[in-house]
């Protein structure tokens, strides 16, 4: 059976060149940068190398990028070194819709003693800008705010919300693991303070993250220890991932022209035909301001899990902000926090495309997830015709 | 990813008896949109009063279709009393288990099967007995407390597996451990059926029954009981409070006080009323 992978935006396959770029390091090529030998400057010369491509992506310096071991770390550590470095600063402000990363960390430091505003979205996942406005204080330490959401892909306004953080003085800090290698975006000469993101969902393996901190921002290192990253992340680098992760973004900013219009040609066919065949669906989400890989829609009176399921049978890989996949017992937080109502909530299925699929994938997922949702509503006592 | 069972997956992928019996003798619904699972159950009987036909329709995800596809597997050829034996744990054998965290979809097929039984029989389920505990999902703490007993639960998680109480906000959960603490104590102090008890230890474990049980659940009516005498196995109390002077007092003695005073003391206990 044919695999469709449709479900990118919770990882990407490994790029076979990225993979060729990384396969030395973890054969002949094993030094440690920090030793004294030919071999061990083999290992350093390629982390500077692969962090030269980094910066490029997002228009940093080299000194601004520091690896971590994936998107959650970045975020630990930059929320954390920003309450560290400005102890006296007890509050935060953050979204409703973030990354679990992001939210529960909030939650936790909100159990001790920090006041967390979480800045509510409007129906169509919108950030409500007067709201943040509104809550930013001399007592506020960090405005964190993601630039794409990763259930429905709307991509907030970074610019314009970093420009008015930075006006009063604040740390900004934005969870861009969704919008690295999807969207044209750059740190230079903005209000972006601290920036994280993730190598596997650029296709470059697991365990990988970035945290960019803008030259002269106050920072407080997560992991303490070697001397590694200029004191700011101890711990032996993770050379062959370093070295993927370069090769990555390299390809990243070669593809996002693709991606801005072949994939998003292809997002937005396989979306209007679902649309069209299925009654009763529905887009969550902005449809104007998205990421262009991404669509979420919401299907009434039936269950994301089962539709997942049925798919998985077919070989077709996506996603859902349904309740069962995850064990909890309500959908997401990001449709929560967008009211979308209940009867298509549990409903949702996202497809998250990436420029290794083909138009091919499209027809297969067209052609077929009509026929699963109205098998799942014949079965419903929901569904009325 | 679920680790479903062969078994589960096939009762999702083909279910047995989907649909509607228009002429059914029963019909049992459970669950709603909001609570992301629902189970609308049907049966009809042949002229011996078995179940000749059953039918379902469900909303919710894999295990919820798989095990309503079960239930109504189970339960054809059967009689009402037959049927009625059948328990959530049932559902889950025959599906070859299911995990933990979907322990629920087997509970719901059990109520729609409670559910449709009372519909046919003209009898009214009260809409929930006991009181809220759990508002996002509508749990009672009764439905909370045997569920907590039937599955020897003890903890909040595993509570919410099975009942889906505590899944939504989270408020609730000091009132959940509340229940399960006071379930396992009732369980310690525990009926003795196998050891003959002597006249003290009945007196004492009744006193502990009326206090850790009973008193707590009258209170909630502004009522409570006093332990009059015992004497043998007849056990004499009065009511006090508002429990004086309901009227259904007698219901309450027989199917609350005694009952439970047969469960955890002795199964020969009779009660008996004095008056002011």
């Amino acid at each position: 059976m044919k695999l469709i992978y449709a479900d990118n935006n919770a990882t990407t396959q490994v790029d076979p060149v990225v993979l060729d770029e990384m396969l030395p390091c973890l054969k002949d090529q094993y030094g440690n940068p920090s030793s004294m030998y030919t071999l061990a400057e083999t290992s350093a010369s390629k982390i500077s190398e692969a962090r030269k491509r980094v910066a490029r992506l997002i228009g940093a310096t080299c000194e601004e990028i520091i690896f971590t071991s994936c998107g959650t770390e970045s975020n630990n550590a930059a929320i954390r070194s920003a309450i560290y470095t400005q102890p006296q600063k007890k509050h935060i402000v953050t979204t409703r819709v973030e990354h679990p990363a992001i939210t529960h960390l909030c939650e936790t430091l909100a159990k001790n003693g920090y006041r967390v505003t979480f800045v509510p979205v409007d129906k169509k996942g919108r950030l409500d800008l007067d709201y943040l406005k509104k809550n930013l204080s001399e007592q506020t330490a960090l405005v964190s705010v993601m630039w794409a959401n990763n259930e429905t892909g709307v991509i907030f306004p970074i610019a314009e919300i970093a420009a008015l953080v930075r006006k009063k003085g604040i740390l900004f800090h934005t969870d861009a693991v969704q919008a690295v290698g999807k969207i044209p975006l750059s740190v230079m000469g903005g209000g972006v303070d601290l920036l994280s993101f993730s190598g596997h969902k650029i296709h470059a393996p697991k365990g990988i993250g970035v945290l960019f901190v803008r030259k002269g921002t106050p920072f407080s290192p997560f992991l303490i220890g070697g001397h590694q990253e200029k004191n700011r992340r101890a711990g032996t680098e993770n050379v062959a991932s370093i070295v993927a992760l370069g090769k990555a973004c390299e390809l990243a900013g070669e593809h996002l022209a693709e991606m801005n219009t072949r994939v998003k040609r292809m997002r937005d066919r396989l979306e209007t035909e679902l649309l069209q065949r299925i009654p009763q669906s529905e887009v969550n989400g902005d449809r104007l301001t998205r990421i262009p890989n991404t669509t979420n829609i919401g299907f009434s009176s039936i269950e994301g899990e089962a539709i997942l399921l049925m798919l998985n049978e077919l070989g077709v890989c996506a996603s859902s902000g349904s309740a069962c996949t995850t064990g909890s017992l309500e959908p997401s937080h990001v449709l929560r926090a967008m009211k979308v109502p209940m009867t298509s909530a549990h409903g949702s299925i996202r497809f998250s495309l990436s420029t290794a699929n083909q138009e091919e994938d499209i027809d297969y997922i067209i052609e077929h997830l009509p026929r699963i949702v109205a098998k799942l509503r014949d079965w419903s006592p929901f569904w009325k015709k | 990813m679920w680790e479903y069972t062969d078994k589960v997956k096939d009762h999702f992928l083909n279910p047995r008896n989907v649909g509607v019996i228009k002429d059914a003798d029963g019909v049992g619904e459970v669950g709603s949109l909001a609570c992301g699972d629902a189970l609308t159950l049907y049966f009809k009987l042949d002229e011996k009063g078995r179940i000749a036909e059953a039918r379902f329709q469900t909303f919710g995800c894999a295990s919820a279709i798989a095990s309503s596809s079960a239930l109504t597997e189970m339960i054809k050829g059967k009689t009402l009393e037959e049927a009625q034996q059948i328990t959530n744990d049932d559902i889950a054998s025959f599906l070859g288990g299911l995990p933990k965290e979907k322990m629920h979809c087997s509970v719901m097929g059990f109520d729609a099967l409670k559910k449709a039984i009372a519909n046919y029989r003209g009898e009214k389920l009260p809409v929930h007995e006991g009181t809220i505990v759990c508002e996002c999902f509508d749990v009672s703490d009764l439905e909370i407390k045997k569920a907590v007993q039937d599955h020897h639960l003890a903890t909040i998680e595993e509570v919410t597996n099975f009942t889906k109480a505590g899944g939504g906000c989270g408020k609730c959960h000091e009132k959940i451990q509340e229940i399960i603490n006071e379930t396992l104590l009732l369980h310690k102090v525990g009926p003795h059926k196998t050891k003959k008890l002597s006249n003290i230890q009945k007196i004492k474990l009744i006193e502990q029954t009326l206090e850790d049980v009973i008193r707590p659940a009258l209170k909630k009516d502004h009522g409570d009981i006093e332990l009059v005498d015992v004497s043998g196995n007849i056990v004499t109390v009065k009511l006090l409070g508002t429990c004086a002077l309901c009227s259904k007092s007698p219901v309450t003695l027989k199917n609350f006080v005694e009952s439970k005073l047969k469960e955890l003391v002795s199964h020969d206990i009779l009660l008996e009323e004095v008056k002011e």
